[in-house]
């Protein structure tokens, strides 16, 4: 196979990948009671997977991806909460919306910084967020967040299910697959490929004559739409919003989440994400008060044994076997 | 006297109390073979990020074809016909060969920022980065990845990205640099290959390659120009000689 038969081969749809698609709907009908850990774990692959296109491919460092998740579930809270607005993908366009502008406006600041104080200003930016949340206390609730918020039926049809979250489950689902859809384009798209570049050699893409801040703004802005929708999911999901989807745990969170299933992979984000949050769940319900013991032992392991995340790691095993083979 | 494609007027830079330009007047013909030549440190690399805007001088001005283009940032005079290698490889390096000489393409062809069709599919940047590959010998080695290749085989993708831009001046820092003499021979019938429409400025220790490559030969020294002239003209200048070129050079 020629290299550009293989550039081309890599860019088409594969057939595993319908895999993480069909296990998340026989998810459905296998596990009816862990539908709700069920929309947790995706909403949390859209998070990663919006943190995997600045992080992963552009190569942009941040601790404050949750700025963006938080103006997203809270965006979709006040809505509710203050003019009564409960009608759901309307809410996740109006989160998506506010997210993203959020994303421009301190993306056209920081992006003009590189590594520790792009680190610290990431931080910085999710940090005034948080504050803003925790002061505006009128349209926020504060401290206590919103709690008993209610949402309107998905497309006028499905109410949101408090008992069994069948409904959270598919409307989160089918949100993923939309913006899966979207990332999966970007990322194998000629723009996809100038941000590998950005985050592969940022002298050299200069010297390509590449707008490469414009770039790393626009991969900004639509990252930061896209961990608004997971927000708003969020919100809608669960029936509340607090403080805690802005903080810095979540920030750091994802990307453990990012770092075990492998970043810059696409796929990185599903298997990250269903990997540590059934660890956490398993553990947290065999050992209460040491589980996170046995999570931190993981991801030291991660760190030593499989530096591309587990991923990575299937890569790397398929090639060495591909060699063995030939 | 014709518009030359890059023309540096008065060009100054300091670092500090350090001058690492000094007074630069500088010109590039069109379609020239100019080497740029003098002792280590004497500033040109430093020169060539002045012409490409990588660095902004203290004094003076670049033109390029008569237009000012002191302000314009790097991309910009991309765009307008500058490209350049780098003398310590910078390369895309967890990328293939394919994929590093496609991205140059696709930014000059103007398509880097598109986001709805796959990379893979865009027939008219992959059939160009592939005949650049096939031109510089690389053809066996397009699908892989940068790091596993060796090191002179990387000078050579330094050549292909920058023939990717078309450019109308090509800026070669030391392409030799680093380069097993096996393969120094396709990177430089691969320079002595280029079309004459491009002009090129080639940075280079090897005197060798210089004096059989070059038609006019600057000499750089501590950022000031000491001589400039033909081959022979060169050779023959004794002050040349006692500062750079020693008396092992036989014309």
């Amino acid at each position: 196979m020629t290299a550009a038969e293989e550039l081309a081969r890599r860019h088409r749809l594969q057939w595993w990948e319908a895999l993480p698609w069909i296990a998340s709907i026989a998810c459905f009908f296998a596990f009816p009671n862990y539908l709700a850990f069920g929309a947790q774990v995706l909403i949390t692959i859209l998070f990663a997977l919006s943190l995997d296109l600045v992080l992963g491919y552009a190569g942009i460092v941040t601790l404050g991806h949750a700025a963006f998740f938080g103006a997203g579930a809270y965006t979709v809270g006040m809505m509710a909460m203050h003019w009564g607005w409960t009608e759901p993908i309307s809410g996740l366009l109006a989160a998506a919306l506010v997210a993203g502008v959020i994303g421009l406006a301190s993306g056209l600041v920081l992006l003009r910084t590189h590594g520790l104080t792009l680190l610290m200003l990431t931080l910085c930016t999710m940090a005034l967020l948080e504050q803003g949340a925790n002061m505006g206390a009128a349209w926020t609730g504060g401290f206590d967040g919103m709690p008993g918020l209610s949402f309107g039926k998905i497309l006028g049809l499905f109410s949101f299910d408090v008992l069994y979250y069948r409904s959270q489950y598919l409307y989160a689902l089918a949100a993923l697959f939309l913006c899966f859809v979207i990332v999966r384009m970007l990322v194998y798209s000629s723009f996809g490929q100038s941000l590998t570049g950005v985050r592969e050699n940022l002298l050299r893409m200069h010297a390509v004559g590449a707008p490469v801040r414009m770039r790393q703004v626009l991969v900004y802005t639509v990252s930061a739409a896209l961990a608004g929708v997971a927000g708003a999911l969020f919100t809608q999901a669960n029936g509340y919003v607090n403080l805690a989807v802005l903080g810095l745990e979540r920030s750091a969170g994802v990307m453990i989440v990012l770092i075990l299933g492998g970043y810059g992979r696409l796929y990185g984000a599903f298997v990250g994400a269903f990997a540590y949050m059934v660890l956490e769940h398993v553990l947290a319900k065999a050992y209460p008060t040491a589980w996170q013991l046995g999570v931190g032992l993981t991801l030291v392991a991660v760190a030593l044994f499989a530096r591309n995340g587990v991923i990575g790691m299937i890569e790397s095993l398929r090639r060495r076997f591909a060699g063995q083979g030939r | 006297m014709s518009t030359a494609i890059i023309e540096t007027k008065d060009l100054c830079k300091n670092f500090g109390a350090i001058e690492v330009a000094r007074e630069v007047n500088f010109r590039l013909e069109r379609g020239a073979r100019h080497a740029l030549i003098g002792p280590n440190g004497a500033g040109k690399t430093t020169f060539v990020n002045l012409l490409t805007g990588l660095l902004l001088p203290s004094r003076g001005s670049v033109l390029l074809e008569g237009e000012d283009v002191t302000a314009l940032a790097q991309a910009k005079r991309v765009k307008r016909g500058i490209a350049r290698t780098f003398q310590i490889n910078q390369l895309f390096r967890g990328l293939t060969v394919l994929e590093n000489v496609c991205i140059a393409v696709s930014e000059r062809l103007g398509v880097g920022g598109s986001m709805l069709r796959p990379a893979g599919k865009r027939a008219d940047v992959i059939e160009e980065a592939s005949r650049l590959i096939e031109m510089l010998q690389l053809g066996g080695d397009a699908g892989r990845r940068i790091t596993e290749l060796p090191y002179g085989r990387q000078r050579l993708v330094e050549i292909a990205i920058a023939l990717g831009l078309n450019p109308r001046a090509l800026l070669l820092d030391e392409p030799a640099a680093g380069t097993p003499s096996a393969e120094s021979h396709i990177l430089l019938d691969a320079i002595a290959t280029l079309p004459r429409d491009i002009a090129v400025l080639i940075i280079e220790h090897d005197m060798d390659l210089v004096f059989r490559f070059a038609e006019r030969i600057t000499v750089l020294v501590s950022g000031a120009i000491l001589a400039e002239g033909t081959p022979a003209q060169i050779a023959a200048n004794h002050e040349v000689r006692a500062v750079y070129l020693g008396n092992a050079l036989d014309v």
